[in-house]
Parts: structure tokens; C-alpha cells; sequence
């Protein structure tokens, strides 16, 4: 869905549900999200129907996904890191992991 | 808890950053704690890293305009604290944040809330789909991460924001599929009664203006007057359907489609404090009832920047060097007669900063589906609650706005109602013949960023706990 400008400064590697995607350090990653095919962070919680970051500024809560085992992580605001593990969410939280 | 700054900065953008500055000059001790992970705030984000890169040009003087305010910031000697998130305030005034993993409590001699706006809350029937994103959003990917759409993108919108991105994904090697136009035309002669005190007050920034309209209707296929959109699709955008008020209406295929009207101010924050608020009905939103430094109803909170009235960066500046003299005369470091012929100019340029802004309300004024969206439309994205269901609530005679959110779930998702709290307030108002600051908004609670049970946990000992 999106393209880097310019090839990736400071490669690295983050995982989003298993599989190794290369990222730039310090970039949110909501962002490296909206990179991958299909383009989704998590289902709603209600329809399960799929959802993408909205408004990559911390007010839509569209992109939350569970980052280094942190549910309802907000992708928008976190910085990739080398070695991330992301897991798109699927419905309602659970108390239990 | 002792040993607090004289003054808590909440936000690194332009108003938090000049006000950090200002204060710093006074003698204050001052800490500023961001969400972000650099300084900026949303208009000169990642502007650090992107000055010096193809970026910049892409993105225009204004963006690089920043990067000495930043500087200025930097070299203040105020305490900065990034990646970091207020979840409660109290009067005192208290601030609770956490920030790496662990909560803590910071009591400060005052607080300045730059926490900036947000867009406004526009729903339409498909807004939920993936592949459709604020123009806001898509900005921030091109000055965070550098990174366009790789194919052709719808815009449909309203306000300069809209035209600004339009134009910068041009000049990006991006690709416009189409822009529709959703200003209504009747809004014309409203704004043509404020053209010439723009034009006197902000000649540059009009002529800038009108040109990126000029370059859009000459490059891309231009839409006016279109009154309501829908995107339709399965899992993601497929096709996208617009009428403009004339009557025309096309069905389009579209995998990108970018939505804007308006950006309004952040209240969470005061209304979570309990701060008095006011409507601005020119801007169609409501702030904190503010005294001409930016102080709140609640003593030493202050706002600045477009938290408190939508004015742009320039203006927010300004703002904040006022609350930050203000916070630095009650603390004795400037005579009642020094504090205001230091103001004085900075007062004038802040009247000439907002000189352009009547017109631009009266321009982009939004169309009324944005308020009151068809029904089928969701209103609560988070848990997925329909106008449709907002009305019956209406009908069953429950007409405040928290009394639906009990019976609906509208609201009680993790955007705690930042997406559809003024939608709730318009449908009930709109069905009962009121006014949406006579309905008004949901109580917001703390923590109103969401914190885990062991930030919760680590917060410091001897804090108390809300």
C-alpha cells in the first residue's frame, strides 16, 4: 500500500506474525505495517472485521497490536527495535495470554 | 511528593517547545514529557532527522521552518522527557505519566498542556475499511518514515491541510487518482466577507494557498461541492462512491482513499481535569475557557497552541511564550510592568498570525454529514455502534450523551470516544432540536492513555494512587 522514498537507513529486522520484514530504525511500527500485503493491525473486537492505522497520531486506537507480548500496543507511538516481535490482535482482549 | 519542576510541559510541538524556551530564559526549571520519540509535535515531526534529507524540499519551508525552534528547544537547558504518556492530571497541579515500562507521579508549581489537536472526527459509511486514512496520517508516514502510497490515492476533504498534502505527494512522485472537493459551495460567501483582512493580514501564506489549488486543478481530476462519500469493500477498500450536491454521483474503483476536514483541539486532557470549557462555534468544536495567558479554570493549569483554539503553528508559538511569561511573573521572576511590555509584542505578532484564520473557518467549514452521517454509518469505531442506534437511544427518550455510552458501548472502546464523541453529541442534538454545547460530551475518565496493571504498579511509593 506504501513505499519508502529512499532505501531503508539503519536496516532492521522486525517480525510481524512470524515472518521477517525489514524496517528503519526509529520508524513507528504502524508504519512498517502499512508496507506488508494486506495492510491490516487487528480485527474489531465486535464484527471481527479487519482494521488498519487510521490516524497514525494516537487517537484512533485502530492500530493496536501486540508488540514483545504487550497487548493494545498503539503501533503509531512505538519505534521499531531490532528483533521486535509483532502479532496482529484478533478480537477482544483477554485478561488471560 | 516535593522536588517538582516550576513548570510541566506537556507536548513537544510548538507550543511546548517556545514555552519551554521562554520559561527557561526566566529561570524557571522546566520538564517537558512527549508521546513522540523526538521533538516536533505533528507539524514538524521527525523534523530532526528529516532536514537534511530529500524530504525537506518535498515538504516545503513551513516543515523546515521548524527545525530552528527545535534547535532553540534543545538548547534551553529544559528537562525532556519522550516517549512518554500523561494518563491523569489533577489540581495541584499533578501530573501522573509513564514512560519506559513504569508510572509515575510529577508534581509541578504549574502545568502547560500543549497537547495540540487532532482531526476532526468525520464518519462516513465504509470509514473503517483498511486503505482508508486521514490526510493527517498519510502526512505523518511522509515526514516520520518517508514512505508515499504506492498507487493512485483518492483525497477527499476539506481545509489546507488537504491541498498542502495534495501538493507534497505530487512533488513525492506519488500519484492522485482523484481529489474531491467535499467544501460546500455555499460556504463562499461567508469566507468572501473575511478575503480582504486575510489577504492584508496574511498576503503570502493566500498567494500560497490559491496557488496550491490553482496546480491541483491544473494536475489532477477536481471535484467540487461533493456532498457525501462511502467506501465500499470486503475485507479492504475496493470502490468509492461520491454525490456532490448537484446531484452527480460516480462509483470508482479505489484501493486509497484519504479523508480530512479539519483538525479540532484536544480537551481529554482538561476535560479529564475538569477544566470549564466553551464553544467555539466558529470552529465548530469546543476548548478550555481560557484567560488571555491560556490559564484554566483549574488554578496553574494553562493551555497553549491549537489545544486551545486552532490557529496553526506560528499562533501556537506565540501562545506559548504568553502562558510561559505568565507562569514566570507568578513566580516572581518578572514585575507585573516587565511582564507586560514583554508581552506586548509578542501579542502583536500572534494578531498577525491569526489574521488568515476567519477566513479559513468560514472556507472549511464542514458539510453537514460530517456532524450527522447517515445512519447506517459507525459511529463508535471501536465498538462498532451505528447512528442508526445512537437515534433509537434518542427515541427512547435517553438524551445524555453518557447514558448512551451505558447503554450503547459508544464511547467505551480504547479511543475513549476521541472518534465519535462529537458525532454522539450532533445525532442527539440534531434529533431533539438542540445544540450540540447544550447536549455536550462524555465525562472522560482517567487513565485517559492507556497504561498496563505494571506501569500501574511501578508507580513511585508515597504517590497517591487515583
Amino acid at each position: 500500500m506504501f513505499r519508502k522514498l529512499q532505501s531503508l537507513d539503519e536496516e532492521v529486522t522486525v517480525y510481524v506474525d512470524g515472518v521477517a520484514v525489514p524496517a528503519e530504525a526509529n520508524e513507528s511500527v504502524a508504519a512498517v505495517l502499512l508496507r506488508q500485503s494486506p495492510v491490516w493491525a487487528r480485527t474489531a473486537p465486535v464484527s471481527c472485521s479487519r482494521r488498519a492505522p487510521y490516524c497514525m497520531m494516537g487517537v484512533c486506537f485502530d492500530c493496536l497490536a501486540t508488540v514483545d507480548g504487550i497487548a493494545s500496543t498503539q503501533t503509531c507511538l512505538t519505534p521499531v527495535r531490532d528483533g521486535m516481535l509483532v502479532l496482529r490482535q484478533k478480537g477482544r482482549r483477554s485478561v488471560r495470554p | 511528593m516535593t522536588g517538582g519542576p516550576d513548570l510541566l510541559i506537556v507536548g513537544a510541538g510548538p507550543a511546548g517547545m517556545s514555552a519551554a524556551v521562554v520559561a527557561r530564559r526566566h529561570g524557571l526549571d522546566v520538564l517537558v514529557v512527549d508521546e513522540q520519540s523526538a521533538p516536533g509535535g505533528q507539524i514538524w515531526r521527525n523534523i530532526e532527522t528529516a532536514a537534511d534529507t530529500s524530504r525537506a524540499g518535498i515538504l516545503g519551508k513551513a516543515y523546515s521552518d521548524g527545525a530552528d525552534v527545535v534547535r532553540r528547544f534543545r538548547a534551553s537547558g529544559a528537562g525532556y522527557l519522550p516517549g512518554a504518556r500523561v494518563w491523569h492530571l489533577e489540581p495541584g497541579p499533578r501530573a501522573f505519566i509513564a514512560q519506559n515500562g513504569v508510572a509515575r507521579c510529577i508534581d509541578a508549581n504549574a502545568i502547560l498542556l500543549a497537547t495540540g489537536a487532532q482531526e476532526r472526527p468525520l464518519p462516513f459509511p465504509g470509514w473503517t475499511l483498511p486503505g482508508v486514512m486521514t490526510v493527517g496520517a498519510a502526512q505523518i508516514l511522509l515526514k516520520s518514515s518517508g514512505q508515499i502510497p504506492d498507487e493512485p490515492v483518492w483525497i477527499a476533504g476539506t481545509g489546507p491541510l488537504s491541498l498542502l498534502y495534495a501538493i507534497q505527494l505530487l512533488k513525492a512522485g506519488g500519484r492522485i487518482a482523484g481529489f474531491l472537493d467535499t467544501a460546500p459551495s455555499a460556504n463562499l460567501a461567508g469566507a468572501f466577507r473575511e478575503l480582504a483582512g486575510a489577504f492584508l493580514g496574511a498576503p503570502g501564506d493566500m498567494l500560497k494557498g490559491f496557488g496550491w489549488l490553482m496546480a491541483l486543478r491544473r494536475q489532477v481530476r477536481f471535484i467540487g461541492n461533493v456532498k457525501e462519500i462511502e467506501a465500499i469493500g470486503n475485507e479492504a477498500l475496493e470502490r468509492l462512491r461520491y454525490i456532490t450536491a448537484n446531484g452527480r454521483s460516480a462509483t470508482v474503483d479505489a484501493r486509497l482513499l484519504f479523508v480530512h476536514e479539519g483538525i479540532v483541539p484536544t480537551i481529554h486532557p482538561t476535560l479529564a481535569l475538569g477544566c470549564k470549557h466553551i464553544w467555539n462555534a466558529a470552529q465548530d468544536s469546543f476548548a478550555p475557557d481560557l484567560d488571555t495567558w491560556g490559564e484554566t479554570s483549574v488554578s496553574d493549569v494553562f493551555v497553549a497552541g491549537d489545544g486551545a483554539r486552532i490557529g496553526g503553528a506560528q499562533a501556537a508559538c506565540h501562545l506559548g511564550e504568553l502562558a510561559a511569561l505568565r507562569v514566570a511573573a507568578k513566580a516572581g521572576r518578572l514585575s507585573r510592568a516587565q511582564l507586560a511590555a514583554v508581552a506586548a509584542p509578542v501579542r502583536k505578532r500572534l494578531k498577525a498570525a491569526l489574521a488568515i484564520r476567519p477566513f479559513l473557518d468560514r472556507l472549511y467549514r464542514p458539510r453537514s454529514a460530517v456532524f450527522v452521517p447517515p445512519e447506517a454509518t459507525l459511529v463508535c469505531r471501536c465498538e462498532e455502534v451505528s447512528a442508526a442506534r445512537i437515534l433509537e437511544q434518542a427515541a427512547a427518550g435517553r438524551p445524555d450523551p453518557n447514558q448512551v455510552k451505558a447503554f450503547t458501548r459508544a464511547g467505551m472502546g480504547p479511543c475513549q470516544g476521541r472518534q465519535c464523541s462529537y458525532t454522539v453529541a450532533s445525532l442527539l442534538a440534531a434529533k431533539e432540536g438542540r445544540t450540540v454545547p447544550d447536549v455536550g460530551l462524555y465525562r472522560v475518565r482517567p487513565p485517559f492513555k492507556p497504561i498496563t496493571l505494571a506501569e500501574l504498579a511501578a508507580l513511585d511509593a508515597g504517590a497517591v494512587i487515583p
